[in-house]
């Protein structure tokens, strides 16, 4: 039973942890913005994607992996440039309706670039399965928990320390105040974007070789990690995470508990549940407009 | 007066281009194209269906014309992408029979968009050759359609009869959302009782889903399970055989005709050592003992295909090759393009030797094929190897 009990923890807490990548950058941009980017699932597939072609030509994973992520930064700074900004004066419904545009976009050019194939990247370190507790983990999740770890980590250092960080939490918290203090808000939102693209870049890669990819790998992964940045509360960096692996568990547990016909059911009713309580999310901003 | 006489100059001058008309058709007529009508998923996600198969028609119609042609007329192709969606199929197919004229339909690679155009061909007349799957295309048989493909009915009746032979009695379902893998779910349900198999685990899993650990702990947990099947196809297969060998499943697992190319093995990795499934013959095409009947067309197909295309060959490819072939022999016994007497003939194949298996077509079975179609394939060293 606690042998059950724990496999489904570490299935949940490692799908989890890539949900909650994916919606840190969902929170990033919408700090920055207020546009919930659903073009953040195709940075997924990017990053997996360009990795494994790289790899295919021949780089080592140390080379490919830093390439592919800085492929995918470039998209999204691309997409802000020549996409969201220059609609700037329009409504935040008008730029989330961009993105969705911009998602299809990527997925048809990723269409032609690559293939509809699914592909598999080769774990980083081993195949072979290590018992703990009575359960199986592989050696890849261990990297999915450690890195998005240390993402985490790096994420908290950089808003909390650095010049550039402490500009984007102000954005975030007064766009007009931000601006008056001399903070260029236009090049906090422009970086914005290249940040939540790595960060789907690199959920994109530490998953491939697990899930394998695709072209369209980010269409569900997209709506996951929004999925769970909604249920932390969006524009938190601690909802997301929270909400990434609370989601990641409450699937896994209804799978095996449950029904796994209802499992994304029963996530979302939990998700509803708390919504419904909490409107804001877990960790969201409490409080309405002032007037 | 006047009028009269224009009257008459403009009657000459109607027969003299009527004449001109009639001097340009005249040849034309004689070597009017042979018309093939397609819609196929090139691309969406049916198109690992659609793309070889698309190919493989534009391939073997270029070879045919080269060659001569049929009863000395070209072939010409007509086709449109479906994308995977019935409603566009369905336009297709409209445009196909009434602007287009074609001859005869070779298309479908999904049951849905072949459902959804059944109603149109039917009642306009016309031989249609589905490319895809599912039993109920041809069940109840309908006058004007036929298909190529092998069904899953006939696939789970390859596993349970396989799995009779190991003395697997408890097996445990894991099936994705697919209309493939809800479809074939069913038809496993149905049959295992002839069988006398007994299914004491049904697990699902989401479509884009990443993790199937939890299903099949839950799995492995029930008292009893001999073996697993997960009928499915695409990304699910290939992480269900992953999470097996992760937590160590020891069991057999069976995989169904969905996932029979290379490209899961390559998914799969070290993981689909053992796995074993139903497959048409083509995927060990290059193995087959000299004496079997299908060997000489399946390693021309297979060539053919791989020298123009520099891609493994697909089963899917070959449904279509099996569905034109099947065309442009009916047109030749028809003496021409006649539609019911195509149709007759379509449904008199006899010993047609295909991709997927030998044809013999009749009033009551408009697919021709039986479990002889299917080869139960097991991998061993990261390739097929043929169960005996």
């Amino acid at each position: 039973m606690s042998a059950e009990f724990m496999q489904y923890l570490l299935t949940g807490l490692t799908v989890g942890a890539i949900y909650a990548l994916v919606a840190l950058g969902f929170s990033i941009i919408f700090n920055a913005s207020h546009v919930i980017n659903f073009a953040q699932g195709e940075f997924v597939m990017i990053g997996g994607m360009a990795t494994v072609s790289l790899t295919a030509a021949g780089l080592p994973y140390l080379l490919a992996i830093p390439l592919a992520v800085a492929a995918a930064a470039l998209v999204g700074l691309a997409l802000e440039k020549f996409a969201v900004e220059p609609a700037r004066g329009a409504s935040v419904i008008t730029l989330i309706i961009i993105t969705i545009g911009a998602s299809i976009f990527l997925r048809g050019l990723a269409l032609l670039v690559w293939d509809k194939n699914l592909h598999a990247l080769k774990p980083f370190t081993g195949d072979a399965p290590i018992a703990f507790a009575g359960a199986t983990i592989l050696p890849q999740s261990l990297w999915v928990l450690g890195v998005t770890l240390a993402i985490v980590l790096a994420l908290s250092w950089f808003f909390g320390r650095t010049l550039l960080g402490k500009a984007m939490l102000a954005t975030s918290h007064n766009r007009l105040a931000a601006e008056l203090a001399g903070i260029n808000v236009r090049m906090v939102l422009f970086l914005s974007f290249g940040l939540s693209a790595a960060l789907g870049a690199i959920a994109g890669i530490l998953i491939a070789p697990i899930t394998t990819t695709s072209y369209d790998v980010g269409v569900m992964l997209g709506l996951k990690g929004f999925a769970a940045a909604i249920l932390g509360g969006l524009g938190s960096g601690v909802g997301a995470v929270v909400g990434g692996l609370a989601l990641g568990i409450a699937e896994s547990m209804s799978a095996g508990y449950l029904s796994s016909a209802y499992k994304d059911a029963i996530a979302f009713v939990i998700i509803l549940v708390v919504l419904f309580f909490m409107p804001s999310g877990l960790f969201g901003k409490r409080g309405g407009e002032r007037v | 007066m006047k009028f009269m006489q224009a009257r008459t100059s403009f009657k000459r001058g109607l027969a003299a281009v009527a004449a001109t008309f009639a001097l340009f058709a005249g040849p034309a007529v004689a070597q009017e194209p042979i018309k093939i009508g397609s819609f196929l998923s090139v691309t969406g996600g049916a198109a690992f269906l659609g793309d070889p198969e698309q190919k493989t028609l534009e391939l073997y119609i270029g070879k045919i014309n080269a060659a001569g042609g049929v009863l000395g007329r070209k072939l010409q192709l007509v086709s449109y992408d479906s994308a995977g969606d019935a409603e566009k199929a369905r336009t297709f197919a409209k445009r196909l029979i009434e602007q287009d004229k074609v001859d005869v339909i070779v298309g479908g690679s999904t049951t849905g968009e072949t459902m959804a155009v059944i109603p149109l061909v039917e009642a306009a007349q016309i031989p249609f050759i589905s490319l895809a799957g599912a039993v109920v295309i041809t069940e109840p048989v309908k006058k004007w359609v036929f298909k190529t493909p092998q069904t899953d009915r006939m696939a789970c009746e390859k596993i349970f009869v396989d799995m009779q032979s190991r003395k697997l009695s408890k097996i445990a379902l894991i099936s994705g959302p697919g209309g493939f893998d809800k479809s074939m779910r069913a038809e496993c349900l149905k049959l295992n009782k002839k069988y006398g198999i007994d299914v004491v685990a049904d697990e699902t899993y989401g479509g884009g889903d990443t993790d199937m650990t939890a299903q099949l702990t839950k799995i492995k947990n029930t008292p009893g399970v001999q073996a697993v099947l997960n009928p499915g196809f695409g990304q699910g297969p290939a992480i269900v055989t992953k999470n097996y060998g992760q937590i160590g499943i020891t069991v057999p697992l069976y995989q169904s005709h969905g996932v029979a190319s290379k490209e899961f093995i390559k998914l799969a990795g070290a993981a689909s050592e053992g796995v074993r499934l139903p497959a048409g013959a083509l995927l060990i095409a290059d193995t087959l003992p000299a004496s079997d009947p299908q060997r000489s067309v399946l390693v021309s197909y297979k060539r053919e295909y791989e020298s123009q295309f520099k891609s493994d060959v697909s089963t899917f490819g070959g449904h279509a090759y099996d569905g034109l072939m099947l065309a442009v022999e009916a047109i030749k016994k028809a003496g021409g393009t006649d539609k019911a007497k195509v149709r007759n003939a379509i449904e008199a194949t006899r010993g047609f030797i295909g991709i997927g298996g030998i044809f013999n077509m009749s009033p009551n079975d408009h697919m021709g094929l039986d479990l002889t179609a299917f080869r139960m394939l097991e991998i061993k060293g990261g390739d097929w190897t043929l169960v005996k």
